[in-house]
Parts: structure tokens; sequence; C-alpha cells
């Protein structure tokens, strides 16, 4: 189930970026909407980045025991 | 059209429904006011209705035009749906706080001036309360304390800008500020307080959680989005906004990714998707005017699904951890609430052919447009952060997951009542609906659209972004389960307010006391013997002036005897003859 999971994902990974570059932006405002699998890399980047500092903040500072206002 | 202001229908029928002693009769009327009052408002042309003199002011009860008229169509459908949800409930106390609290925010949205709009914003705040008091847990009410002492704190800086506002201008009439005056500046806080931007934002992670399963539902669509329409009529193209929008997007996922309780994590969501709202009202462009309005109509309806799902996980089993729900396969019992949550899910993750992809991609398109890269990319991380909390990592966690503790299965869940399925049924048909199709929403913004959203580049843009957050889930999968824990929030210095105040006054000012008291006892003692025996110390000066020894211990534990100390009547005779004659003399020396 799982094996199968993952194939769907890398299928769908690889055709995602196929079809960037079949059809890139017409109207792109910024240099990295020319780029067609820009939106792949920030989407990857960008979830590492939130997962990775929040649970650093949290670690370090905000989290504290479920009695901490009891 | 029915001639009285809409609000009205919802005020007059919370009133109507403790009269009525019949349960399906009640149930009959929570649902009918809700279709009197959308039939009402299709029948409604733009105008201005209801004007009355007050004072030396023009109260305006009815300004319908497009922008009023997108929010009360949302709000109108909203409780709709609550209701159908709520139908269960036999405490009929929360139905009239509920149509309270719809029928007002309706009088917010159509007041054409401030003071209707004051008075409508501030009994919102008031019966909405009791929506979290109606949990009847100790946290539901301490929570709900904050809860209202906080918006009279805004409802108070609010008055304070409508007051400068009225002396200064005037005039009481609600339009566009000018955000250079004092005025605006209190007003904007007041409003800012309601749409929960951060710093100002943290009652409401605080106080929906503890809501009523039903009572949350309400809750996420009238309080904050009414302060976006606020917004959207009184400070278009504030710069200020843009940045704080941007930031409460993200403040938001960050606090999502920290948070056990189901409901709080989507709490947090609400902050992060008003960010959005408040970006594109900052932006003050046709366009993202027009998409900051679309998105509060999209997030009311997939915000709402996403809360009810919430809501019958708690509901059936109890439990609103994310600690206490992951492993225990949950979906086997539940599949239908699961499949309509991931409707609600993938609306708000902006997934194409459900509504948060139409409305999100016109606020960043807008951003785009007016050339504002780092926004673009601020408002395209948090659209990340949403995909990843809603869509992948509470689903995860809440239906399916890997169970680390204890092998303990939830024999009572199941499916929740059929009206609580029916619910979540017609917002996420609705969600899949202005998704699929647009044109229904878009034709109802203030300013005609020239947007669309299903550019091919676009959809395609949108799935890479989708599936590799998903790909990077995968991979952190096991660091995102639930932690059994509490995260700090601007809520802190008004809790630990309380607790520093009480430790002030246990300790040092007790001690101050104590040593007073330590102090004055004693003397307290002495004075309460002399108060006994008042001749002692005359006594005393009068022995020792004889030349006797006799210790004061001694004569102040003798009995006091009266008669011991008493003059004869002549003495007084003599003394009254001579006080009469020195004040003759002094009478005659007068004159």
């Amino acid at each position: 189930m799982v094996k199968k999971l993952k194939i769907i994902l890398y299928v769908s990974i690889a055709a995602t970026c196929i079809l960037g570059f079949l059809f890139p932006n017409q109207h792109p405002h910024f240099w990295w909407q020319k780029i067609p699998v820009f939106d792949a890399v920030f989407g990857f980047v960008g979830c590492v980045v939130i997962i990775l500092v929040s649970k650093w903040i949290g670690h370090a500072w905000l989290m504290k025991k479920e009695d901490y206002y009891d | 059209m029915i001639n009285i202001p809409p609000a009205f229908i919802y005020i007059i029928g919370a009133l109507l429904i403790p009269l009525i002693r019949v349960r399906i009769l009640k149930q009959a009327l929570v649902l009918l006011i809700p279709a009197i009052a959308f039939w009402n408002l299709i029948n409604m042309p733009h105008g201005t209705y209801w004007t009355y003199q007050f004072l030396d002011y023009e109260l305006i009860l009815g300004r319908v035009d497009k922008l009023s008229m997108v929010f009360a169509y949302v709000f109108v459908i909203m409780s709709f749906i609550g209701m159908v949800y709520a139908i269960h409930i036999k405490e009929y106390g929360q139905h009239v706080a509920a149509l309270l609290y719809v029928g007002c925010t309706l009088g917010v949205v159509f007041a054409g001036d401030m003071f209707t709009l004051f008075v409508f914003w501030e009994i919102m705040a008031i019966s909405s309360v009791f929506l979290v008091f109606y949990r009847k847990t100790k946290r539901s009410l301490e929570a709900g304390f904050r809860y209202i002492l906080v918006h009279l704190f805004g409802g108070c800086v609010l008055l304070c800008g409508i007051v400068i506002h009225a002396v200064t201008t005037g005039s009481l009439a609600f339009e566009l500020f000018d955000f250079g005056t004092l005025a605006a500046k209190f007003i904007l806080v007041g409003f800012l307080l309601n749409a929960a931007v951060p710093p100002l934002h943290a009652w409401l992670a605080d106080a929906y959680p503890e809501a009523t399963i039903t009572g949350a539902v309400f809750m996420t669509a009238f309080t904050t989005k009414s302060a976006v329409y606020v917004l959207l009529r009184g400070f278009p193209g504030v710069e200020l906004l843009v940045w704080m929008g941007a930031i409460m997007a993200l403040y938001g996922v960050v606090y999502a990714v920290l948070e056990n309780d189901i409901r709080r994590l989507l709490a947090y969501h609400i902050v992060s998707q008003v960010g959005y709202m408040i970006c594109g009202i900052g932006l003050g462009s046709e366009m993202a005017i027009n998409g900051a309005a679309a998105h509060a109509f999209c997030h009311i309806l997939y915000k709402s699904v996403l809360f009810m799902g919430m809501g019958a996980v708690i509901y059936v089993t109890g439990r609103s951890k994310m600690t206490d729900l992951q492993g225990r396969s949950l979906y086997k019992k539940m599949p239908i609430t699961l499949a309509l949550y991931m409707v609600g899910a993938f609306s708000i993750s902006a997934v194409p052919l459900f509504n948060g992809f139409v409305s999100k991609t016109m606020i960043v398109a807008a951003a785009g447009a007016l050339h504002r890269p780092s926004i673009e990319l601020m408002l395209h991380l948090a659209s990340i952060g949403t995909f990843l909390h809603t869509g992948l990592k509470l689903p995860w966690g809440v239906w399916f997951g890997t169970n680390k503790g204890t092998e303990d299965v939830i024999e009572e869940a199941k499916e929740p009542p059929f009206n609580m399925l029916l619910a979540m049924g017609i917002a996420a048909g609705l969600c899949t609906l202005t998704g699929v199709y647009p044109k229904i929403l878009y034709d109802i913004l203030p300013y005609p659209v020239d947007f669309h959203p299903y550019a091919i580049s676009t959809v395609v843009a949108m799935m890479q972004m989708l599936v590799l957050t998903l790909a990077a889930f995968w991979i952190y999968i096991d660091k995102l389960g639930g932690e059994a824990t509490v995260s700090l929030d601007t809520d802190w210095p008004y809790r630990m307010f309380g607790r520093a105040t009480l430790w002030f006054c246990n300790r040092p000012l007790n001690a101050l006391r104590s040593m007073g008291q330590d102090l004055l006892s004693k003397d307290v003692v002495s004075v309460g013997k002399i108060s006994k025996h008042p001749y002692v110390f005359l006594e005393m000066l009068w022995n020792s002036i004889q030349g006797k020894r006799v210790s004061y211990q001694e004569l102040i534990n003798k009995p006091y005897n009266e008669n011991a100390y008493r003059f004869p009547i002549g003495f007084s005779a003599c003394a009254a003859i001579i006080f009469l004659f020195l004040y003759g003399l002094i009478y005659m020396g007068v004159r």
C-alpha cells in the first residue's frame, strides 16, 4: 500500500514538473515565474523550512507543559 | 421584501424561541429564520433604507450595496448551515445566542453610520460569548471571560475613535476613513482586534476551541469576517495592512505546527486565512478588494466544514487532542466525516476545483499585478503551510497516524448524527460548486471581475506546489505528530497579570500587613487596659509627688472604682462660678 502511494507520488511529481515545462506562465510578473519548476522547488523547500523553523521556535521557547496556565 | 432590517429578522426570531413550547416548532423556526432572511436579501434592491434622525445625526440601518450584499449572502447561508448542524441541541439558549449573534453581524454589515455599527458590534461580542459559556466547563468559563474582556476593551477603543471622529468631523457616517487622523487610528485598532490581527489575536485561539461543538461553527464565521467587511469599507489601500496581513498569514502557520488541540489548530488557520484578506484590503486595487471579499466568502464555507468535521470527532469520541486520537484508525469508523472534511481541507489548501483556489489565487495575483514580490512569496509560503496542516497533518493525526502509546481503540466512535453530516454536506457542496463554477461568486463581488483562475499555468504551478508539499510532509511525517503541550501566545501578559496580582497580594502586601500587625498588636493591648482605667497615669504622678512607690502593673490590674475619683459637688459649683466671673470680665473688656 505504502509502496503504491509512493509510486503515485513520484509519478505526480514528474507529471506536474513536465507540465510546467509544457505550459509556461504567459504573463510573468517576476523572474521566478519564468522558471517552469519554481513552484515545485518552492513548495518543497518552503514546507521543510516551515516544519523545521516552527518546531525549533516551539521547542526553544513557545511550547510549555499542558498545565502551564493552571 | 419585508420592510424590516435583516438584523431584526434574526433578533425577533431569537426572542420568539423561548415562547414556543413544542420542540419541533422550535427546530422549524430556527431553520425558517435564515430562509426568510435569504429570501428577503434576494428581493432587496441596492439603496439606503431605514434612516432615522437621532439627535443631530442620521442613523442608517440599511446601506445595501454590492460590498454589503456579498457578506450578507454568505452570513445568511452560513447561519442556515450552522443551524442545521446544531438542530439536535435541546438547550434552546444556544439557539437564542446564535441567532442574536448572526442578527447583530448583519446589523454591522448593513450599518451606514458608526453609532449603529457600534451598538451591533457590542451585542455581537456579548451574544457570542454565551456560545463559549454553554460548554459549561471550567476552562470554557475562564476562556469566555477572557474573550469578553478583550472584546469589551476593543469596543472601548472603537468608541474612543468614533467619539473623536464625530467631534472633529461632525459626522457619524461610516465611509472611507482618512488614515492620517487620530480617530481613524483608534477605529482601526478596534477593527483589527476583531479581525484577530496579531498581537491582538490571542482571544480567537483561546476561546474558539473552548466553545460548544456547534457554537464554534458559528463563531468561526462571523466575528472575524464582519471585521474584514468593516476594514474593506473603511481602510482599503492602507499600506500597513499589507504587511500585517502577510505576517499574520505566516504567524498562524507557525502556531499550527505546534498545536495539539485539533480545533485550536484550525483556529490558528483562521488567523492565517484572515491574513490573506487583510493583505488584500491593504493592497487596495480593485482586484485585491474583490479577492479579499471573495476569500471571505469562500473561507466562511470551507472553515465551517473543517470546524464541523472536527466538532463531529469531538462529539463522538469526547477527545479533542491529537495525542489522544492518532493511531486509533478512526477512518474506519467515520469515513463520511473524513471525506467531507477533506473537501474543506482541499478548499482551504486552494486545490483546483475547490473554492479556496478561485479566491486565494486572486489575492496572490493582485499582489503580483501590483509588483509586490515579497508579499507574493510570503502568501505562497503561507499557502504551503495551510495544505501541510489542515490538508495533511490534521487528517493524518486524527483519522490515521501511528499509535505510539497503548493499544486503545475508541469503541464508541461512529458517524455523527444525520443533521451534522447534512450540514457538512451542504457546506462541502457549496465549496465545490463555487470552486467548479466561480462565476456565481464573481458576479456578486464589489467590482467587475477580469480574472481567470483556471489558466493552465496557474493550475500546474499550484499542483507542483501541493505535490511537493506532500513529499516534504512524507519525509517529516514522524516529526509532525501531536505533542502534548500548550503554546505561549500574546494572551500570556493578561493571563499572567491575574496571577501576578494574586502573588503581589499574597507576598509583599501580606508581609507589610503582618509587620504592621506585629508592631501594633502589643500597643493595642495596653491601650485597651488604659481605657479600662483612665486615671492610672494621673494616679502614678500623684503617687510619685507624694513619694509613694506603687508599680504600674499593680495600679492597672486594680479594678476601677469611679467613686474613688469623684469630687464633691461644691467643687463643681465653685468652678462654674469662677468661669462665669472670667467670662463676665472678658465680655465687659471686649465691649
